[in-house]
């Protein structure tokens, strides 16, 4: 009921956080606010996309990501078609160009996708006219999971600027670590990194925050610890000499928070957990985790960039391609 | 930009004594204020739902649940509409079914706005009836919809515009036509 005026979203693609300003963000999370109420709601499906057909085309393995996407564009009443890569034609060698415009022949308005290589959403976007989100490429950017990661913190903490924030794992390949930082540094917060010398790039402070491989630097004064997961399959070689010593020195165990943490700390990660590597049970399990909430506020978050994306303003706007010359 | 001339059909006090009409035919029509329920649509309908009930209360020295709905996801013109819709939450804390559901809005006009909100009613549960209160009916409806307590009936031309302007929102008191 606030006048506050609200600026259009006018993007017709969602692919990174980097792209987006902090007004930009606060409309997403705003309407999230919305869109949770509605996942509460006796029948909690409204008709707001009727006849919209969203692709999910991952080209990676996911579960909640995918599903997290699939509920909220059924939660909003549009038509859903999962091309996943295995049964897909990409094992017969078909580009993914041409998979695209093979998929987009079918008259459809969203493609949501995955894939291993940094980039191939925006190659996507520039070859079909369908609204297209990222859901993650390579190392690149996850920008729904820090979305849904911000979001989660303005519910818990009231606010996002000036909290201290750590991210502690595997930065170098995280793409959720890439989006967040972008997200809480536009937000105004203050962003610690934390790794083995070996996980953290080279560099990483130039992006306006703070790098350590101390894990008691990182949790001493936080207000949210967002702990993410060993990426096994991403680590061709070895990045540390052994799981027990990364859990040693960086696994976030109850004795930990005992020592060095606040005592209202916020606990995240992305999923799926290493249960007993970056989190140890009781903690994963415990009262400061927030986990499950995040995964509930994903498809809150996800159908506000749907319905967002689905009645953009601009030029590239769902409208505007209906009443133009396509 | 057009010149625009707008006259003032109800003040502070004419929106006041309307609001508490439309109370007691109410709690006329309904016996008292047992299972009955005030929802009001986002945003101006659900400043006068307040006040309704608040002025139902008073009358019967009780409390009346109120609610307020925001109809945005159920609009049949999202495509059309010139400005992007803010989406708020709906706001009812309580079970609909079996209730009288007194539906209020500030203006009534084609109808839409009111066919929005019973969709989303009912996707809350299965109230006994469902009644409309309305502070302005200007008519053209392009819906079968018809209000059951109406605060003014003011005939419009189809080009003109109604605006409600309440202090919660407006910081003023009054119903003008722009035409």
């Amino acid at each position: 009921m606030t006048k506050k005026k609200q600026i259009p979203w006018e993007k017709k693609n969602l692919l990174g956080i980097e792209e987006l300003s902090e007004e930009e963000i606060q409309l997403i999370l705003d309407h999230a606010v919305g869109f949770k109420e509605i996942l509460g709601r006796p029948i909690p499906k409204v008709p707001t996309l009727r006849g919209k057909t969203i692709v999910n085309l991952f080209c990676e393995p996911s579960t909640r990501t995918r599903s997290s996407f699939e509920l909220a564009a059924k939660r909003l009443s549009a038509d859903t078609l999962n091309v996943a890569t295995a049964s897909s034609s990409f094992a017969k060698g078909e580009s993914l160009k041409d998979t695209a415009k093979n998929i987009e022949a079918m008259k459809i308005d969203m493609i949501i996708m995955r894939h291993a290589c940094a980039g191939a959403p925006l190659f996507l976007s520039k070859n079909v006219d369908a609204s297209v989100i990222n859901a993650g490429d390579g190392s690149h950017e996850h920008p729904t999971q820090a979305l849904l990661d911000v979001f989660t913190v303005r519910e818990k903490l009231g606010k996002v600027s000036g909290l201290k924030v750590s991210i502690i794992g595997d930065i170098a390949h995280s793409r959720v670590a890439r989006s967040n930082i972008w997200a809480l540094t536009k937000m105004g917060a203050s962003v610690t990194v934390c790794g083995p010398k070996t996980l953290l790039p080279a560099e990483i402070e130039k992006m306006g925050i703070k790098a350590t491989s101390s894990l008691r630097e990182a949790v001493e004064g936080a207000d949210v610890l967002n702990v993410l997961r060993i990426q096994f399959e991403r680590q061709k070689k070895a990045f540390f000499p052994s799981l027990r010593e990364y859990v040693r020195e960086f696994g976030i165990k109850a004795d930990v928070l005992e020592k060095y943490a606040k005592k209202d700390i916020v606990i995240m990660h992305p999923g799926p957990i290493n249960r007993g590597v970056e989190l140890s049970q009781e903690v994963a399990d415990g009262p400061y985790s927030v986990i499950l909430d995040q995964v509930t506020n994903g498809v809150a978050v996800r159908m506000a960039i749907l319905f967002l994306l689905g009645h953009a303003r601009g030029k590239g706007g769902l409208k505007s391609r209906k009443n133009g010359k396509k | 930009m057009e010149f625009q001339k707008s006259s003032k059909i109800l003040d502070g006090e004419g929106i006041k004594r309307s609001l508490q009409r439309i109370a007691h035919e109410i709690l006329e029509k309904n016996q008292g204020i047992e299972n009955v329920v005030v929802i009001g649509i986002k945003s101006r309908g659900a400043h006068l739902a307040e006040r309704i009930a608040e002025n139902m209360g008073k009358i019967e020295n009780s409390e009346v649940p109120v609610g307020a709905l925001d109809i945005t996801m159920y609009r049949d013109d999202l495509t059309e509409v010139a400005e992007q819709p803010v989406v708020h939450a709906t706001e009812i804390d309580f079970d609909i079914t079996g209730k009288k559901i007194i539906l209020v809005d500030d203006v009534l006009y084609t109808g839409r706005t009111v066919r929005c909100a019973l969709d989303e009613l009912i996707d809350f549960g299965r109230p006994a009836n469902i009644q409309l209160a309305v502070l302005v009916d200007r008519g053209h409806r392009e819906l079968p919809i018809r209000p059951d307590f109406v605060g003014k009936n003011i005939p419009t031309a189809k080009e003109a515009s109604v605006e409600v302007r309440l202090k919660e929102t407006d910081d003023t008191e009054e119903v003008v036509v722009l035409a």
